[in-house]
């Protein structure tokens, strides 16, 4: 093995293939990829840490307004049912899909408000240029090992389908937290895209 | 050994005596537990690695059979009640003539979840098989398994919605078949059998040869 390592804390590690690669200083607005197999290894926006905290808190609260507005409502030969999101999840209410109306309460809204919610207390003082609150680590590494499990992008694509499949059946109108829900989505990817995972480590050992 | 390590110069943590840390990427000397900048736990390799991939692949599977035969919706209206399974429900979409959304349909609830199968089950066997060919082409297919798999979900939420939405007592009403409840299991077990997979052992396999 070469015996000239640089010291530890100047090396970065792929995560994805543990090849070693010396950090270094980036220009703004360039990302490093791994040599290998190409991962993004670190981004440099300065501005970003303000940025992913604005739009978390702005997801966060649309979520709120996406969970307690109607909808969608139908009309159909003079009946009429208005549906929230918190129906979706309690369609599945008889018997055995008790534990998937659980899981789907999850994936859409829980587990997406928990992301924002742990993203915004490990942010916060960052942002502030204070020191970081006691947790903020455990936060940011359950936002981070939450992220496949936040399925909102894949519900509203399920939406959609249900709307073409009902189309023909009835008339289907879309209230305001079908919008609201499209903006935390909309605004949820663009907050992803930010997020550089080595720099807000770094900046959370501090 | 001066210049050693792999043909194209590129060294591994663990080839050079180290451990990473996955999360944050700090380099720690092997041997250590926990990432002193995140507070994770360290591990060169996961050795349980394909242990887990194959037990939680198989299970999916498993789930995924009466996910098929099962109904997925049930239809109630004035003159008829009707069943459809995932398969079912896409013929019908064809015959209304929503080709895109059946395409949609079909690709996330059919061809992404046996792909992933058979996506999987090569990965997992090359790494035992220690293969050191195509590991550009296998990290590609493992970053699409973990890209594109929860997209299967898709089904699952279309239901919710359908069976939420179309209560209208005696003229219709839709409600979830049990096969909803076996294929999100079975999106959500191949999802957890694609995370097990340490990708790191994809690129393992010439190290161990160049020695």
């Amino acid at each position: 093995m070469p015996q000239t390592l640089p010291p530890l804390d100047d090396l970065v590690a792929c995560h994805q293939c543990d090849t070693l690669h010396v950090a270094q200083d980036l220009p703004e607005n360039a990302r490093a990829y791994c040599q290998r197999c190409g991962t993004i290894l670190m981004t440099s926006q300065p501005a970003a840490m303000a940025r992913i905290l604005s739009l978390a808190l702005t997801a966060f609260i649309m979520m709120i307004a996406a969970v307690s507005f109607p909808f969608l409502t139908l009309d159909a030969q003079g009946l009429h049912n208005a549906t929230s999101v918190l129906d979706a999840v309690l369609a599945f209410n008889k018997g055995f899909a008790i534990p998937l109306a659980v899981a789907v309460a999850f994936f859409i809204v829980v587990i997406p408000l928990i992301r924002l919610g742990a993203l915004i207390y490990a942010l916060g003082p960052l942002v502030r240029e204070q020191r970081p609150r006691a947790g903020a680590k455990r936060a940011f590494g359950l936002a981070e090992r939450l992220r496949p499990w936040s399925m909102a992008e894949i519900f509203i694509v399920g939406v959609t389908v249900a709307l073409v499949k009902v189309a023909g059946l009835a008339a289907v109108t879309v209230g305001p937290a079908f919008w609201a829900f499209a903006g935390v989505v909309i605004i949820t990817v663009l907050k992803d895209q930010m997020i550089c995972r080595y720099s807000i480590w770094e900046a959370l050992e501090q | 050994m001066g210049s050693s390590g792999t043909v194209t110069g590129l060294m591994s943590a663990r080839e050079a005596g180290l451990v990473a840390c996955q999360r944050c990427g700090q380099v720690h000397a092997q041997g250590v537990r926990y990432c002193k900048r995140c507070d994770g736990s360290l591990q060169s390799r996961d050795t349980e690695s394909l242990q887990k991939v194959w037990a939680w692949l198989i299970a999916g599977m498993i789930a995924y059979i009466p996910a098929n035969l099962y109904p997925m919706l049930l239809t109630n209206t004035l003159v008829e009640h009707t069943e459809s399974t995932i398969v079912g429900g896409v013929v019908d979409l064809m015959h209304h003539g929503s080709w895109g959304i059946a395409i949609i349909v079909f690709v996330a609830s059919v061809m992404i979840p046996i792909g992933k199968f058979i996506a999987v089950i090569y990965l997992a066997l090359s790494v035992q098989r220690r293969s050191n060919s195509q590991q550009h082409e296998r990290h590609k297919a493992y970053e699409l398994v973990e890209f594109i798999g929860r997209w299967s979900m898709i089904d699952v939420f279309v239901v919710a919605i359908l069976s939420a939405l179309v209560q209208l007592d005696t003229i219709a009403t839709i409600n979830p078949g049990i096969a909803a409840v076996s294929f999100a299991l079975s999106v959500i077990f191949t999802m957890i059998s694609a995370q097990s997979f340490d990708s790191r052992l994809i690129w393992d396999a010439d190290r161990t040869q160049d020695e």
